[in-house]
């Protein structure tokens, strides 16, 4: 399907909520230390589950890298008394989806099932057993890191992946945020089925384990749920965290050549954290640069005025610690050093100068009266449950979300966005035409 | 046709969903021929606008391929009230998101945004059905973008190359020979005369669907859409000219080159669409194969050709009966590494075979119906996707009356039927191949991905 213009809203989505609805989230900790975010809604007969553990790629080793995405992977395809075939069917039974995902900080699961008490138990029992049993036969093992190496091999070949991979390496030189998650053919080819049994038993745990529970249950019936969840699953100290994020001390620009007929283009350092005392300025201000889709000065700049692009954005991607900042676009080759020569001006205005008064009005607005969009599902209010949880923000900060970004100042955001973004320090990644090279205009 | 209609309107009452969020559907047709259909759902204060256009790339002819997309990309650039950018600036004002998407079949717009704001959308949507501006500066900047749009999700996508190819082999004849987007020498040589026909000819009243889903009174909804639309004049569409697919006399095949590493096979066989929810069941039938053969990861095609056998390392089928034009039953698969294309083709024959031969067990067919069952309750969790199915159904000529009817009519597909079409519609004859054969990037830029802290392979 051809979404014209489809780009913007995906970045804002990393920030933007409000609370005048005021959920009713309740929390608690389970016995065995689960913490547990939940919502009770009876508007539909479903119940969504996330289990969140500290087991993303920032706790893989560059030896090892790969290994926490592949034992996250591996979890469900086998667990218990059941070998994969066995899990799989038991959920499509009752109808019930589950789901993986994996990120720098965290890894885990969700799984969405009727509500109806044998549909929602023979689901969970699945979901159970693969946190807390996981097999990982090694039959198994070795397919799924065949696929994973053929998966590498093939991304290598495509512009935006060799890319994003590079910026990630180059703004992270020496911390694990700028591991890939998917390893490289090399690292994965070695890993073992003791190295998956080992990172299960060390990344989830009970006591380090984030619940969030939205739907048709009651709080009885959610604290049963979460204690059989966790119930299993080892105990112990939770990993130590990420380490801290250095600045870069020097402006860097790679060149990635490639076939394509349009360069891919990646511009950023680190950017924030989830519990950065500068959010919500750098939310604010970053709308204005590139997050705000057609408000926004990059897309007025690159894509509005110039034509020189179909999508263009920036984005703070706030983790545990600093994650990255980013600008990307894609141009046709001979643009290259054109609309690099425009984002980084842009960039460079902005920074000067600050938002106007009305830009700033109009991103306020938007992030503040959008607030209802962000929680019109079981789906995304399940979302930011799960993310709350795992990064243990406090329990007001939904609630407290609109009457923040109301208060941003655009001295605050002017003061932020300058200590953040240095553009003598950022990473530019171009993938395909060399500049001033054979395809210059 | 100039259909004039009078005000009816009809209730139903969508019994599914249970509890305080209980919605409702109604519908109502403007005098000018403009159907409004809402579904209340009061579970946030939220509503999704979406305008459907029966225009889309099927509709288009020959030099001027992608004029459908090129429009919806202009009807973002102004009208004499609402200048160039100003339509994405109110919206974001009021907090709500907007977009929109060209498809073979449809073009559609569409706006989220709270509940209170549904003036809004109605007062910008309808002023652009009318009075959009159209200047050659806009548009030669504009073209420029959406050539970008291609570059990036087809000239450099092999997968897309593929996919293209693919229809372009399958129909000969139906214009969904020609891609959504256009063919790039099309869209070098478009002009906003072109647009401006475009334009002129589709955007009109009696040519669109608007459906509205969420927190909202239907009658204050239908009230505003007689406010905003009703003074829009309904006008001659052009005589839509019967467009067919004749029967297919034997298999094709057709191979693209182009850099990645694994190859890609696409198996297209033609198929039916819905066009008789009560009476139509081959179609039923096949949507529960498609589901038997990929629904879920116990489904035969994952288990056999990825798990057991190893020959590929993803697999997938892709059925959709719910369009204008002639369908296709896909079966994708990406052969592992150091497979042959022809191997896994074999493996998915067999597939099919196994079941022509020996048909299907009472378990899968319910596991399948399982599914079916609660992704009706899940979908429910989306404004956006009922407000889809809604338009989607409406524009290839169904009535979202009969969205239930479509589940009772699943529920009762039996094993015999999905072993008789599966015997029918999977005949040689009718199958169309389409393969990605891959290349590497020239000498010199070949990348492995090595580890180390730093990113040993950039410089």
């Amino acid at each position: 399907m051809f979404v014209n213009r489809l780009i913007l809203i995906i970045f804002t989505l990393f920030v933007a909520v409000d609370a005048q609805a005021g959920l009713d989230i309740q929390r608690w900790t389970t016995p065995e230390g689960a913490r547990v975010y939940f919502v009770e809604n009876h508007d539909l007969p479903m119940l969504d589950v996330n289990v969140g553990f500290a087991a993303g790629s920032a706790y893989d080793t560059p030896e090892k890298s790969g290994l926490a995405g592949l034992t996250q992977g591996l979890m469900s395809m086998g667990a218990g008394a059941w070998n994969e075939q066995q899990v799989a069917e038991r959920l499509a039974d009752v109808g019930a989806q589950m789901g993986g995902y994996f990120e720098q900080d965290r890894a885990g699961f969700s799984l969405r099932t009727l509500s109806s008490p044998h549909e929602r138990d023979q689901a969970l029992s699945v979901l159970a057993a693969v946190l807390a049993k996981p097999s990982f036969p090694d039959k198994v093992v070795e397919r799924e890191k065949a696929r994973a190496i053929a998966g590498l091999k093939d991304a290598a070949t495509k512009p935006e992946y060799l890319g994003e991979r590079a910026f990630m390496a180059a703004i992270y030189p020496n911390q694990p945020y700028g591991l890939p998650g998917d390893g490289s053919p090399e690292t994965i080819a070695k890993l073992t089925r003791a190295d998956l049994v080992a990172f299960h038993d060390t990344h989830y745990r009970a006591s380090d384990m984030a619940i969030a529970i939205m739907g048709d249950i009651d709080r009885a019936g959610a604290e049963k749920l979460a204690r059989e969840l966790a119930a299993n699953l080892p105990q112990g100290a939770a990993p130590l965290p990420p380490p801290k994020v250095a600045d870069l001390s020097a402006g860097k620009e790679l060149v990635i050549p490639h076939p394509a007929s349009q360069s891919h283009l990646f511009i950023g350092q680190p950017g924030m954290t989830r519990d950065d005392p500068d959010y919500f300025p750098l939310l604010v201000g970053n709308y204005v640069l590139g997050g705000g889709g057609f408000d926004s000065r990059l897309m007025k700049e690159v894509r509005q005025k110039r034509g020189l692009s179909y999508s263009v954005y920036s984005y703070f991607m706030p983790d545990q610690e600093r994650g990255p900042f980013m600008i990307g676009l894609q141009t046709r080759r001979d643009a290259t050093d054109e609309a690099l020569k425009v984002v980084r001006d842009t960039v460079k205005r902005y920074l000067a100068e600050g938002p106007t008064d009305s830009e700033l009005q109009q991103a306020k607005d938007n992030l503040v009266r959008g607030f209802p969009l962000r929680l019109d599902s079981n789906g995304k209010i399940l979302g930011y449950l799960a993310m709350m949880d795992f990064y243990r923000l406090p329990p007001d900060w939904l609630d407290t979300y609109p009457k923040k970004v109301a208060a941003v100042t655009r001295d605050e955001v002017v003061k932020a966005m300058r200590a953040r973004l240095k553009p003598e320090d950022m990473v530019t990644v171009i993938v395909g035409g060399q500049r001033g090279a054979d395809d210059g205009k | 046709m100039n259909m004039k209609r009078s005000l009816t309107a009809w209730f139903v009452v969508l019994s599914l969903v249970a509890g305080p969020a209980l919605a409702e559907t109604v519908e109502q047709t403007l005098a000018n021929g403009l159907k409004v259909i809402v579904k209340t759902d009061r579970r946030a204060p939220v509503v999704v606008s979406q305008i459907w256009y029966k225009a889309g790339s099927m509709d288009e002819t020959t030099g001027t391929t992608g004029v459908a997309h090129a429009l919806e990309h202009m009807m973002f650039k102004g009208t004499k009230k609402v200048p160039g950018g100003e339509f994405s600036h109110l919206i974001a004002a009021a907090g709500g998101q907007e977009n929109a998407f060209t498809w073979l079949d449809h073009t559609a717009y569409f706006q989220t945004l709270p509940a209170d704001q549904l003036a809004l959308s109605f007062k910008l949507e309808s002023d652009r059905m009318v009075n959009l501006t159209l200047s050659p500066d806009d548009f030669a900047r504009e073209i420029q973008v959406v050539m970008e749009e291609r570059r990036m999700r087809t000239e450099d996508n092999p997968q897309a190359k593929l996919y293209e190819a693919l229809m372009a082999t399958a129909y000969e004849e139906h214009p969904y020979h020609n891609p959504v987007i256009g063919w790039m020498n099309d869209l070098k040589h478009m002009t906003v005369a072109d647009v401006r026909h475009w334009y002129d000819s589709w955007y009109a009243p009696d040519n669109a669907t608007l459906v509205v889903v969420g927190d909202v009174d239907p009658d204050k909804v239908f009230a505003l859409a007689k406010q905003y639309f009703g003074p829009i004049p309904a006008h001659e569409l052009p005589v839509r000219k019967p467009l067919t697919e004749p029967p297919q006399l034997g298999e094709k095949q057709v191979v693209v080159k182009a850099p990645a590493k694994l190859p890609q096979v696409i198996m297209a066989w033609k198929a039916p669409r819905l066009d008789d929810p009560a009476k139509d069941t081959d179609q039923y039938a096949l949507e529960i194969l498609s589901g038997i053969l990929d629904g879920n990861d116990s489904a035969r095609l994952p288990q056999s050709l990825v798990k057991e056998k190893q020959l590929a390392v993803d697999v997938g089928t892709d059925y959709e009966p719910i369009s204008r034009g002639p369908d296709l039953f896909l079966v994708e698969a990406t052969p592992a590494d150091g497979k042959k294309v022809a191997e896994v083709e074999a493996a998915i024959q067999a597939e099919i075979k196994r079941i022509q031969d020996q048909g299907v067990d009472a378990k899968e067919l319910d596991r399948v119906k399982a599914q079916v069952i609660a992704g009706h309750v899940f979908q429910q969790d989306s404004l956006f996707y009922q407000a889809m199915q809604i338009g989607e159904w409406e524009t290839a000529g169904l009535r979202w009356q009969d969205l239930d009817l479509r589940l009772k009519k699943l529920k009762a597909v039996t094993a015999a039927q999905v072993q008789d079409v599966a015997k029918r519609y999977f005949v040689d004859d009718h199958l169309t191949i389409g393969t990605l054969d891959p290349q590497p990037l020239p000498a010199g830029q070949r990348f492995a991905n090595p580890i180390s802290f730093g990113g040993g392979n950039v410089r």
